[in-house]
């Protein structure tokens, strides 16, 4: 989650509800951030289960809620869920493609109560041409953001960024500038779920970013009390880590589509990991009492070189699922760090990108879709074939 | 986020007969677990002192800063506090949490 405004040293309350509502989405994203095993959580919480969770949460301080999947437009019971967390007094975001929404939908979230909806654009070159050149398939969702807009909202559009779509980021804000965009925010992907089975495919080169950085710094200059733009550099090309989630059970608490309650919605992957559910327990007691969100509070659990650190109160050693994906191990520090004595495999990740973007080398694996065919497979290898091709 | 009062003001924006509202997406509530008023915006919280709170509840988009003043004098007699005020919607201003309403 990017931009907060809260200060670290508030008490420690979950400020940060994260409801995926569910994992179906009509996309297809390689760079999407769901455990690639989404296929096999099927047993959704039902309404009531969401609006207990709701509940309980806001009365601990939670303040911030999203609404997120997969697609949350999927669950038909959203509007409803909405006028629950807006009468408990919840701040609330939905977090969207806009794929399944209409004017009808947009009325009834406002009629709810939402306060902010953000628009997600998948940004891959087929869809940037598409939205460029206005073809009837990308009408749809421009006119949803424009929709978004005479409902007096803001108008909030979110581009993932990545090898195959940075150098096309003059494009993206020149379309921005023609939606009359309040806010837009160009994040490069982050290697988490699918996106880290395709970093291969999505790791852009330094020399992408070069071009890059300077486009969006532009963009920001020229458009300065019109448009807000926030370009997140990728972690993989700096040397200190991310405060990820601003610690560990600090202030988010992320409820998955089945109920398993998490840190962050990555740390599903992690080994040991308990996986408390909101169907055996109250919120208040997985915040405060389980396993897994004690598990990296604080800093005893910390190693060398994070435990001597100075930065170690600014950063929290960095993130705990990119420790263990990179490293084998949670309570490392987050490679991307350079004092870091795997700091190698963030160097190494970046310059086999620029070999593969070069054409010297090959990806080892094709590009994956996410999807639920795809993700069975990953579950079931060799009873079905996963569905993999290039991008046009 | 710091509060308020900690941020000086660099422009001036709101005269006697401004009307300030509050800036659409963002939403002033008392937040019982933080036991203090907060203005809530999109993915974040800032936390209002007693003071920036009181000035903040009634702005209302139809008191003009004048109103709001006289108003606080009935509540908080014997209070000097029209520079209070004034610098506070300017900050408030800058930080976008608040903005005139256009003359009608």
């Amino acid at each position: 989650m990017s931009n907060s405004g809260y200060v670290p040293n508030l008490p420690n309350k979950p400020l940060w509800l994260l409801a995926e509502l569910t994992y179906a989405c009509p996309l297809q994203c390689a760079y999407c951030s769901n455990p690639l095993e989404f296929a096999k959580y099927k047993n959704e919480l039902s309404t009531d289960d969401w609006k207990r969770v709701l509940r309980e949460a806001r009365k601990m301080g939670a303040a911030q809620l999203g609404f997120s999947g997969g697609e949350p437009l999927v669950r038909q019971d959203l509007e409803e869920l909405i006028a629950e967390a807006r009468q408990l007094g919840f701040y609330t975001n939905l977090i969207t493609s806009g794929l399944g929404m209409d004017e009808k939908r947009i009325k009834a979230f406002k009629d709810a109560g939402l306060d902010h909806i953000q628009v997600s654009f998948q940004a891959a070159s087929e869809e940037l041409n598409n939205l460029i050149a206005g073809t009837d398939a990308f009408r749809h969702k421009l006119e949803m953001a424009r929709l978004v807009k005479k409902y007096g909202y803001e108008m909030v559009l979110c581009f993932v960024l990545h090898r195959q779509s940075i150098d096309q980021i003059r494009d993206v804000l020149e379309l921005c500038v023609r939606l009359d965009a309040d806010y837009v925010e160009l994040a490069t992907t982050q290697y988490y779920g699918w996106a880290y089975h395709n970093r291969e495919h999505l790791l852009p080169t330094r020399e992408q970013l070069q071009r890059a950085e300077p486009v969006a710094h532009e963009f920001q200059e020229r458009l300065k009390g019109k448009m807000r733009i926030f370009y997140v550099v990728p972690d993989y090309y700096e040397v200190r880590p991310k405060a990820c989630m601003n610690g560990w059970g600090a202030v988010f608490l992320t409820i998955a589509p089945d109920g398993t309650a998490l840190p962050c919605h990555a740390a599903r992957q992690l080994p040991g990991m308990e996986l408390p559910n909101v169907r055996q327990h109250s919120v208040e007691w997985i915040w405060n009492q389980s396993p897994d969100f004690n598990r990296f509070r604080g800093f005893e659990w910390m190693k060398e070189p994070c435990r001597s650190c100075p930065e170690k109160e600014k950063d929290f050693g960095g993130c705990r699922c990119q420790a263990y994906m990179l490293t084998g191990d949670a309570a490392n520090a987050d490679p991307v760090c350079d004092k870091s004595p795997h700091h190698h495999v963030i160097t190494d990740a970046i310059d086999r990108a620029a070999r593969i973007a070069a054409g010297k080398e090959s990806a080892a694996k094709p590009i994956l879709f996410r999807n639920p065919r795809n993700s069975r497979a990953l579950l079931d290898v060799g009873t079905t074939k996963p569905e993999a091709s290039l991008p046009a | 986020m710091a509060e308020a009062k900690e941020i000086k003001p660099s422009g001036k924006v709101y005269g006697a007969d401004s009307v300030p509202q509050v800036v659409p997406g963002k939403r002033l509530q008392w937040e019982e677990a933080q036991n203090c008023w907060v203005i809530l915006y999109p993915e974040g919280m800032i936390k209002l002192n007693s003071s920036s709170a009181e000035i903040m509840k009634r702005i209302d988009g139809t008191r003009s800063v004048a109103e709001i003043i006289s108003d606080l004098k009935r509540a908080y007699p014997g209070v000097e506090l029209d520079n209070d005020v004034y610098a506070f919607v300017e900050i408030a201003h800058e930080q976008q949490w608040i903005r005139p309403k256009p003359a009608q």
